[in-house]
Order: structure tokens, then sequence, then C-alpha cells
């Protein structure tokens, strides 16, 4: 693809599609499809050493599962929704928070090497999910015009320019939403990815010769990555969840 | 970036923002097992323990405060106790000062009258010994008296001086008189 004179193999789209393990019945189950359900494995089995048969008086693994759940539970859900009404959605946004980092921190792990979450199919099936459980819960809560306003922002307090208001709020928090929610996901772990894939390429292609001092940057400079990227796997987690909880607290809320 | 990834994308075969269906499915499944597990099982298995921890260490809070209150209680109870006792000691040693003193008293009335009676039944007795004394003794000097008078007149006067009673009276005038020198 990249073929510009000098036969570096600049990453690009291709470095995110991946020829199928296997095929089933047309079904091509590839290296990515393996990595998200590994992630579902890690998660399950580490959550299950953990709280599987939970003690009062905790190991060390429980200590640490204990650690991330009240991080998610109180750090996040109870932050923005409050006990009351967030305590129903715990389940929902811990499993998203620890799928989500599980899937972002495969871009660092040696042979895996590649963040699920770069793929968009999985940020837009969370990002779904998230989306059909605030939108049901706003008509829910307000009912059909309450709903209807909600969403909207519609107040009459603004005048004639309210319904420029009602349709701008319409558009973006109907429409776009979940459109950014999920790509704001993918979007740090494809560039994540590149720029990991790109320092690892060129320390090894720019390794000859006189070139071996750049190379020994794109090394240095590829280890940073690593440790940048761990931060930027975290956080995006963390803002997924943060970013979902909001939604649902502001379907419950009164004023929108 | 995102228009510039699409037009890129376009030139591609796929498109990086239009996800393929089986990627979703196994998406979907993926993370479906995930929240099963913590919904159903792993999520209300902690909060148990989670829930049994907390009413332990209340527990064990309410547990040092009901002992806390009942060594105070007990604190005070000893306490009056002890201010009681003291207060029946006081008052137990007022009783026997008071006793103590009361009986130094009977004693010394005690004292006071056997004295009086010692003293007394030695007047009675000196009293009685000095009249039996004087009693022998007037005897004595009244027969002296006579049998020398007899032996001076040569003839006994025995009878006589007794029945005239002269002795006797010559005695009780020198009693009398001894009685007004003294």
């Amino acid at each position: 693809m990249s073929d510009n004179g000098c036969g570096f193999p600049a990453p690009g789209l291709h470095s995110f599609l991946f020829k199928p393990i296997f095929t089933v019945g047309g079904f091509e189950f590839n290296k990515v499809m393996l990595l998200a359900l590994i992630a579902t494995t890690v998660v399950v089995t580490f959550f299950y050493a953990a709280f599987g048969k939970a003690k009062l008086v905790p190991g060390k693994v429980q200590m640490i599962g204990e650690a991330g759940y009240d991080f998610v539970r109180r750090g996040i859900v109870y932050e923005t929704m409050g006990k009351k009404d967030g305590e129903k959605y715990v389940p929902l946004m811990v499993s998203l928070f620890f799928f989500i980092w599980i899937m972002n921190i495969w871009s660092v792990v040696p042979l895996a090497q590649f963040p699920v979450s770069s793929v968009i199919a999985y940020p837009f099936v969370l990002a779904g999910i998230v989306y059909f459980v605030w939108v049901p819960l706003t008509f829910k809560r307000h009912g059909f015009v309450g709903g209807w306003k909600n969403i909207t922002g519609y107040d009459n307090s603004l005048g004639p320019i309210k319904w420029l208001v009602a349709f701008i709020e319409f558009f973006s928090n109907l429409l776009v939403r979940p459109f950014t929610h999920a790509v704001r996901l993918f979007a740090n772990m494809f560039a994540g990815h590149l720029m990991l894939v790109m320092f690892t390429v060129a320390s090894w292609y720019l390794l000859n010769s006189w070139l071996i001092p750049a190379a020994g940057v794109s090394f240095v400079m590829t280890i940073a990555m690593i440790g940048f990227e761990l931060f930027v796997q975290a956080v995006q987690a963390y803002v997924f969840v943060l970013l979902a909880c909001s939604y649902i607290q502001g379907a419950l809320a009164e004023h929108h | 970036m995102i228009a510039n990834l699409v037009q890129l994308a376009a030139e591609e075969e796929q498109n990086p923002l239009i996800p393929p269906g089986p990627e979703l499915l196994v998406g979907t499944i993926a993370f479906a097992i995930v929240f099963f597990f913590f919904w159903k099982k792993l999520l209300p298995n902690i909060n148990k323990v989670l829930e049994e921890r907390r009413e332990a260490i209340e527990g064990g809070i309410e547990k040092a405060e009901a002992a806390q209150t009942e060594a105070q209680s007990v604190l005070e109870q000893y306490k009056a106790q002890l201010a009681e006792a003291r207060h029946e000691a006081a008052r137990l040693r007022q009783e026997a000062q008071e006793q103590g003193a009361q009986l130094i008293a009977e004693m010394r009335a005690e004292g006071q009258r056997q004295r009086e009676e010692i003293v007394a039944a030695g007047h009675s007795q000196i009293e009685a010994d000095r009249k039996a004394a004087a009693q022998a003794l007037r005897q004595d000097v009244g027969q002296l008296a006579t049998e020398l008078a007899g032996k001076l007149v040569g003839e006994s006067l025995e009878e006589h001086a007794r029945q005239s009673r002269t002795i006797d009276r010559f005695l009780d005038e020198l009693d009398a008189k001894a009685e007004a020198t003294r």
C-alpha cells in the first residue's frame, strides 16, 4: 500500500485487518475476535477468583478485585448518579469498565499487541448497549412528551429559539451521541496502535549502519509510547464508563 | 482527522468506521458473558460479603460501645459503693467514739462509786473498830481504875463502883473533853 520508494513498511489501515484464523461456514474467525473472547475469559476468571468465594477477610486477589470494583462503583457510578439511582447500573458499568480496559490492554501485551477496541465494531456494540439503556429509560421516567422534552432540552423560557435549540439538542443527543461515544474510544485506541506500530517498525527498519542512533531513538519512543498507551487505555475505559453514567443520569434527571 | 480517515478508508476495501457484522456479533457475545457473570453471580456475591463485613465492623463497634457503657456503669456502681462504704466507716467510727466515750464515762462513774463504797466501808469499819476499842478501853480503864482505887482504899469497890456508875460518868466526861479538844 505505502510503497513510497524507500520500502518502509508504513503502518496503515491494513494494520487493522487480519486474515481469518479459521472459517466456519463463511464465518471468519480472526485474531481480534480471539482477543475479545480472551478478554472476556480474563475478566471473568479474575473476578471469579476474586469474588467467586468471597470471604469476610479478603485474600490478595479479592482485595485487588474489591479495589477495582469500588473504584467503578463509588468513584464513577455513585459520583455521577448518586447511590440510590446508581445502584441498579453498577453491574453494567463494572462490566463495561473492565471489559474495555482489558480489550485496550491487549495493545501492549506481547503476542497480542492489538487493542480490540481499535476495531469499531466492539466500541459500537458497547455504545449501542448504553444507548439502548438510556433512551428507553428517558421515556420510561418522563413519559412520551416529557421524554422528548428531556432529550431535546425543550424549554419555553428560551422563546422562539427554543425550536433551534431543540433541533440541535435532538441531533446531538439522539443521533450523534452514540457515534461519538463509540468513536472516542475507537479513535484513541486506533491512533495509539498506529503510533506503536510506527515506532516499532521504524526501530527495526532503521537498524542499519549509520541510522542505528535513529533506531535507538525510535526504540526509546516505542518504550515511552507503551507507557503512555497504558495510561490512555485506562483513561479511555474510565471516560467511556463516565459518559455512560452521565447519559443515564441525564435520562433520570428532572431538568436537562 | 475522521474525515481524512473516512476518505482514506474509502480507497480501501474496508472502511474502519463501518463495523463488520461478525465482529459485532462476537463483541456482543463477549460482553454479554462478562455482564452476565457480574450481574448474576459475582457482584451479588461480593455485595453480600461487603454488607456482612460492614455489619461485622458495625457490630464490633456496637459491642465495644456496649462494653464501654457497661464498664462505665460498673465504675459508677463501684464508686457509689465506695462512697457508701466510706460513709459507713465514718459512721461506725463516730459511733465507736461515742460508745467509747460513754463506756469511759460509765467506767469512771462505776469507779467513783466503788471508791466511795470502799471509802465508806473503810470509814464505818474504822468507826466500828474505834467504838469497839473505845468500849473495850472504857471497860478496861474502869476496871483498872476500880482495882487501883480498891487497892488504894483497901477494899473492893468493884460492885459499888459498877452500881454507882461513877466510872462511866467520869469516862464520859473524858470523852467529852477529848471531843472538845479534837
